[in-house]
């Protein structure tokens, strides 16, 4: 269903990207792991058009990402991000309502109750007329993750979702992409969060220097890694001390 | 005390239309300035340095000039390059130029404030840039604009009475006049003070509630 090919990338001298290869089935979830700098954000961001790519191509249902399709790209793939991003002057129920309502033109009553919905599967219904600053961390990241199902998107894009967050909340995130998982969505999940990867994904793909070196299955690249540098970067997440 | 009370009831009407033309003058210059002001900002956030650099020299030469200044320049240095104003129109274009470097830093706070993962995830819910503009930027700049742009408000209706420098009949002038024919200092400057007061109050009150109203939730 995605398809990302050779893609290269370098902000100014330095090169973020050196020709990253690889394809998301439909259905599929993937984690993208790897240490901090080794171009796993830059790579997802890449795939929703937040960042251009010097080299390479992305093809989204066969449409290959570009000016012109952009906006047909986003609405076929959603993102969830770090730091949540929800609009501050809007309510829980109104970012969730704000894509489908300004950008696919979906008639209010219709998207409200699309939106209710949604906020109802994240568990966080009776909080629709909610500001995010009246919303936890936890909170605030659900209401993202349904805001990014409004656009009924064929796959979702998540960028870190749970290290922004007190690790009592990360849980309650973490079960709604499970969940979500289990529907059967199209996701591709940056995360350090490697009990999720292990549980959840289909497959697991380990990024450093601004290439894949290793990719498989989720319990076989956690457990049995056959590049050393993997072996390496896992040991130190999982046994920081 | 009563004196006080008939000569007010005499000077009122001469120091009234003296407040219509404060309140023109202010309104005019106001949106002058506005537009200004936005051009200013506008390009000051230009891609090109040379815009952002010609924004940056007007800023600071105009703010570095004293607007009686401005004025004098505009009603009596101007006319000897061929162009004229009248004493009004020289105002709100003296004023209205003066108080553009404000309201350009104001507006360029305001677009600065707002956060730039909060436009990216717009993007990426694929808003056109210009729904980005009116559904998110102007609302949340708007915050951050408001409360200074009030404070710059009152600034610009009390030195509208600069304008009385180069003969335009608002209220600070009118009250000049009458005070050098009728040597009651006391009561016209009082009266002229509550006026200005009562011109004020109201532009406090008005900005105060809609700051509440676009109050950061």
């Amino acid at each position: 269903m995605i398809e990302v090919h050779d893609i290269h990338k370098a902000f100014g001298e330095h090169q973020v990207l050196r020709g990253v290869t690889f394809s998301i089935a439909k259905g599929e979830v993937v984690c993208l792991i790897g240490p901090s700098g080794s171009g796993k954000s830059t790579a997802l961001r890449c795939i929703n058009g937040l960042e251009r790519f010097d080299r390479g191509v992305i093809t989204v249902d066969g449409i290959a990402l570009g000016d012109a399709t952009l906006r047909e790209i986003r609405g076929k793939v959603a993102m969830v991000f770090q730091r949540f991003n929800l609009f501050p002057h809007r309510t829980a129920l109104e970012n969730v309502m704000e894509g489908p309502v300004y950008v696919q033109n979906v008639p209010p009553g219709e998207a409200r109750e699309r939106a209710l919905d949604l906020l109802e599967k994240v568990g966080l219904r009776e909080r629709a007329g909610a500001y995010p600053s009246q919303l936890s961390g936890g909170q605030q990241q659900r209401v993202g993750i349904a805001r990014a199902l409004a656009l009924r998107p064929q796959a979702i894009l998540f960028d870190e979702p749970t290290s922004a967050l007190d690790p009592e909340l990360v849980g309650d995130v973490l079960r709604v992409l499970r969940a979500l998982a289990d529907e059967g969505m199209t996701m591709v999940v940056v995360t350090h969060e490697m009990s999720f990867a292990r549980e959840v994904a289909d497959r697991v793909l380990f990024m450093d220097g601004g290439v894949i070196l290793e990719s498989g299955p989720a319990r076989e690249v956690l457990t049995a890694p056959r590049v050393e540098r993997t072996r390496v970067f896992l040991e130190r997440v999982i046994h920081p001390l | 005390m009563s004196d006080f009370l008939t000569d007010a009831r005499e000077f009122l009407p001469i120091l009234l239309s003296g407040v219509w033309v404060t309140i023109a003058i202010t309104a005019c210059a106001l949106v002058v300035s506005v537009i200004l002001g936005f051009v200013w900002a506008m390009l000051g956030a230009s891609r090109f340095a040379a815009l952002r650099t010609l924004s940056r020299v007007l800023i600071n030469t105009v703010r570095g000039i004293p607007i009686l200044v401005q004025l004098f320049y505009i009603y009596f240095v101007l006319p000897q390059m061929g162009i004229t104003l009248n004493a009004f129109l020289a105002g709100v274009a003296g004023l209205g130029l003066a108080y553009s470097v404000y309201q350009a830093e104001n507006f360029r706070a305001g677009f600065a404030s707002v956060d730039r993962s909060l436009i990216e995830t717009a993007e990426s819910l694929g808003m056109p840039h210009s729904l980005i503009v009116r559904r998110l930027i102007l609302p949340l700049a708007v915050r951050v604009i408001l409360p200074p742009f009030g404070n710059t408000s009152i600034m610009l209706l009390k030195d509208s009475s600069i304008a009385s420098t180069i003969t335009v009949a608002e209220l600070t002038r009118q009250g000049q006049l009458l005070a050098v024919s009728t040597f009651k200092n006391m009561t016209v400057y009082t009266i002229v003070a509550l006026l200005y007061l009562a011109m004020s109050l109201p532009l406090s009150y008005l900005t105060r509630r809609l700051e509440r109203r676009f109050a950061a939730r």
